[in-house]
């Protein structure tokens, strides 16, 4: 036996016109965790459907699966040899439970078998015995939280035999605890003989849990390298081709006090938030998932009432009944959620610039005009660097970096003071990020105050004046990022 | 890579998109026309456009009043019981306390039926907006409570008689086209307008493919949501003064199967059940051709019902033909 799990090579793969991949070689070692990486569209997906069995290749692919070499492979010898991917929607069924979803793949292709309810729960607690995972076999998976529903995905492909495992984007919307026990569970399958594939997007933990990371650019491999000495900014440079700038960023100018919160409480989200936003500043707000960055941006954005504490805009005491208000008050809010709050993604990119402007296209009143619609979109496209072929076109058929561009515009067209961020980049490549934030850096040139909330201490460490990190709604401490280490900052951000 | 190629074929697929919808409803009606000019006798004669053109308005009139409201994403149930109250607040204000008022009595009786279509849509907007129920569950709650108080105040009987100026509305011609004719032209043109050219139907497509995203955006959707049925109210309404001008008489039940032709009418033309898109020209396009079926089968000798059967089995041909196109958008 060698030490070889599985090892691809002349892997291509044509769709239409365009080459998805080019001679690509894969190789994972037994008992490896390792990590495949590039921007959306380099292939990743496709790379992983043919070596799953679901993509036939172009002829000339060689595959080494143990000793045996093979031309191809077929989804069911894919499934036979313990090759198994989890997606990210993780393809769980919400209403059964635990110990039924495990052993499903027994009744697939046996429609009038009964189902053993006692044997299923018997079958599922041994697996997650042996494992020593925390689930309860009997409990429903809609119920689960995602880390546990991801437990489950993983048991269910250990008990169909699985000695290749290929997870795709399996810390998206993890806490920061959930992916340290994820990558935790990854270590000890591989400890067991298991080859494990993440595919990430958060090169931190990419680096720290993975032994090596193979990365693909446009189809073509880039290199695959041990994660020994990588550094985040090499990784990077490796995945877009570009070499992006890894330094803090360094303001010299700040400008008059525009947003003063004094004390500011809501109970049960957030208390005593105290801080003076100044014109030209990038705050940043920080810290875990759940320690109420999101909740104080909505306050400042008038979707919720403050209990407690003042709010001063210019000077003057705010008081924000909707997030009208706020508009007016010259206070803009990117959504996090940019596929369900962002933008509207059915309609098209037109309308979703234009709607938060709506009165100032009026002209005259009544007559809400097209071609002004039109003239203001074709405005923010051309400044914003938007690629769009036609914006008649639903904004969904932009990409992420795009689409988070789009609804960028459609805040900047409200000609904000102060522009609340929140995550902007979830779900956008690493050479998109780079474009965004040069752009977020660029307002706050002009003067504009920005707040940006984020949990990835790099983003944080690099693009803003001072960061204010939270933890279970208060503010613990203040950074800043030109005094400290992107190592210190993620150290304190994670206490 | 390969996008330059790609970029106009794209945006070309999009134009059809929009127009082809038009373009599909105009090639229905233009066959349906053809087909019926053959077969039917007298279907090109003066006397049976005349008559389509004088049956088409009320259906008309019910389906815009119908579209709003599924554009926002939801649906108005209560239409047809909507015409009705108006039509019967119309016609006691004229029996009753304006029948001595002479030359105004008759458009103020109209004003108030049309406030009172007006009102009770505004009624199904406020709970959809403030209580947040599905849009389906409230307007059918309503059309049950304005069926049984309609029912309850007429004590199940009609009223009937207008005077001279009103039954003009209904039977009279300006220019040789039926006078409901251009009331319908005038609503539709009307509701064009909003739905493409103001703040509220630039809002209402928003809110209908997703509410909250909207209201994200600044938006204040209660208040969009309001006017939405408050305008599908006016409407129905306005139908309920076409149908009390032409029969003479109005009672409650009056066209209530025209209910679910009207939802059929909006899907037939493109609408999304899911809400965000509808368009008002190709709906226009659609009930022509839903006439002309009627009214050319009925000229065949066909019975009624039948007609009936060949409406759903028309609405189910457009939808499996329009499935590719919808799919090659997604």
């Amino acid at each position: 036996m060698s030490d070889i799990a599985i090892r691809a090579r002349h892997v291509s793969k044509v769709f239409g016109q365009s080459r998805v991949l080019d001679s690509v070689e894969f190789e994972l070692l037994r008992g490896e965790v390792m990590c495949l990486a590039g921007e959306n569209g380099c292939g990743k997906s496709t790379l992983i459907k043919i070596i799953n069995g679901v993509y036939k290749p172009e002829p000339g692919v060689q595959f080494t699966l143990g000793d045996e070499s093979l031309t191809s492979i077929s989804p069911l010898e894919a499934r036979n040899r313990g090759i198994h991917v989890i997606w990210q929607d993780l393809a769980l069924f919400p209403h059964l439970t635990v110990a039924e979803n495990i052993v499903f793949d027994d009744y697939v292709a046996k429609p009038w078998k009964p189902i053993a309810y006692r044997e299923a729960l018997r079958q599922s607690f041994e697996i997650i015995q042996q494992f020593g995972f925390n689930l309860d076999p009997a409990a429903r998976v809609e119920e689960l939280t995602v880390a546990h529903r991801q437990l489950v995905a993983i048991c269910r492909v250990l008990r169909a035999g699985a000695n290749i495992i290929f997870m795709d984007e399996p810390t998206a919307s993890l806490t920061y605890k959930e992916v340290q026990s994820l990558l935790a569970i990854t270590r000890t399958l591989a400890d067991q003989g298991i080859s494990i594939v993440l595919v990430s997007h958060r090169l931190a933990e990419v680096l720290e849990v993975c032994q090596r990371v193979t990365v693909l650019r446009n189809g073509q491999l880039v290199g695959t390298y041990p994660t020994e000495g990588m550094t985040q900014a090499r990784l990077s440079t490796l995945m877009t081709g570009l070499e992006l700038e890894h330094t803090p960023r360094v303001n010299a100018r700040k400008g008059a006090p525009v947003l003063e919160l004094d004390g500011l409480s809501r109970d049960g989200e957030f208390e005593d938030i105290s801080f003076t936003l100044n014109r030209g500043e990038i705050l940043g707000l920080t810290g875990l998932l759940g320690a109420g960055r999101t909740e104080i941006a909505h306050t400042l954005f008038g979707m919720t009432r403050p209990t407690s504490g003042v709010m001063r805009k210019d000077g003057r005491p705010l008081k924000l009944r909707s997030n009208r208000d706020a508009v007016r008050h010259k206070i803009a809010y990117l959504s996090e959620d940019r596929f369900h709050l962002g933008l509207v993604q059915n309609q098209s990119i037109n309308m979703n610039s234009a709607v938060t402007v709506l009165p100032f296209l009026e002209k005259p009143r009544g007559f809400l005009s097209p071609g002004r619609i039109k003239a203001l979109t074709a405005r923010w496209v051309e400044q914003l660097k938007i690629k769009v072929s036609d914006a008649e076109l639903a904004v969904s058929s932009l990409s992420g970096g795009n689409q988070q561009r789009v609804a960028l515009a459609k805040w900047l067209a409200t000609e904000p003071d102060v522009l609340i961020l929140d995550c902007p980049t979830i779900g956008v490549d690493v050479g998109a990020k780079a474009g965004i934030f040069d752009i977020i850096r660029g307002l706050a040139d002009q003067g504009m105050a920005i707040i940006l909330i984020s949990d990835e201490a790099g983003e944080i460490w690099m693009n803003t004046d001072r960061a204010l990190v939270l933890r279970e709604g208060r503010i613990a401490t203040e950074v800043t990022p030109a005094d400290t280490t992107e190592e210190a900052l993620e150290a304190v951000i994670n206490a | 890579m390969n996008k330059s190629p790609n970029a106009p074929a794209k945006a070309s697929i999009r134009l059809g998109a929009d127009t082809l919808e038009v373009l599909v409803m105009t090639a229905f009606l233009v066959i349906s026309i053809a087909f019926f000019s053959l077969l039917a006798p007298g279907f090109l004669s003066t006397t049976n456009f005349g008559s389509m053109s004088m049956q088409l308005p009320e259906l008309g009139l019910l389906s815009l009043a119908m579209l709003v409201p599924i554009i926002s994403g939801g649906l108005n149930l209560s239409v047809t019981f909507t015409a009705n109250l108006a039509g019967l607040t119309t016609a006691w204000f004229v029996q009753g306390a304006l029948a001595d008022m002479g030359g105004i009595g008759v458009p103020l009786a109209i004003v108030t039926g049309l406030a009172v279509g007006a009102a009770s849509g505004c009624l199904i907007g406020v709970i959809v907006a403030y209580v947040g129920a599905h849009p389906i569950l409230v307007s059918l709650g309503a059309m049950i409570f304005f069926q049984g108080m309609g029912e309850f105040l007429t004590r199940g009987g009609g009223i009937s008689g207008m005077p001279e100026t009103f039954q003009t509305l209904g039977s009279g011609h300006w220019l040789g086209v039926p006078i409901p004719m251009w009331i319908f032209l005038a609503a539709a043109a009307g509701l064009m307008y909003i739905m493409h050219f103001t703040r509220i139907g630039f809002s209402t497509h928003m809110l209908g493919s997703n509410p909250r995203a909207t209201e994200y955006s600044g938006i204040d959707v209660k208040r969009v949501l309001i006017i939405v049925y408050t305008l599908s109210g006016l409407l129905a309404g306005l139908a309920g003064m076409v149908m009390l001008a032409r029969f003479n008489s109005v009672r409650v039940g009056h066209g209530e199967s025209y209910l679910l032709i009207t939802v059929l009418a909006c899907f037939l033309a493109g609408a999304n059940p899911f809400g965000g898109f509808g368009r008002v020209l190709p709906l226009m396009l659609g009930l022509m051709s839903l006439q002309v079926i009627a009214s050319g089968m009925n000229l065949m000798g066909a019975s009624q019902h039948l007609a009936t059967a060949v409406w759903g089995g028309f609405l189910i041909i457009v939808m499996a033909l329009r499935m590719p196109f919808i799919k090659s958008r997604e």
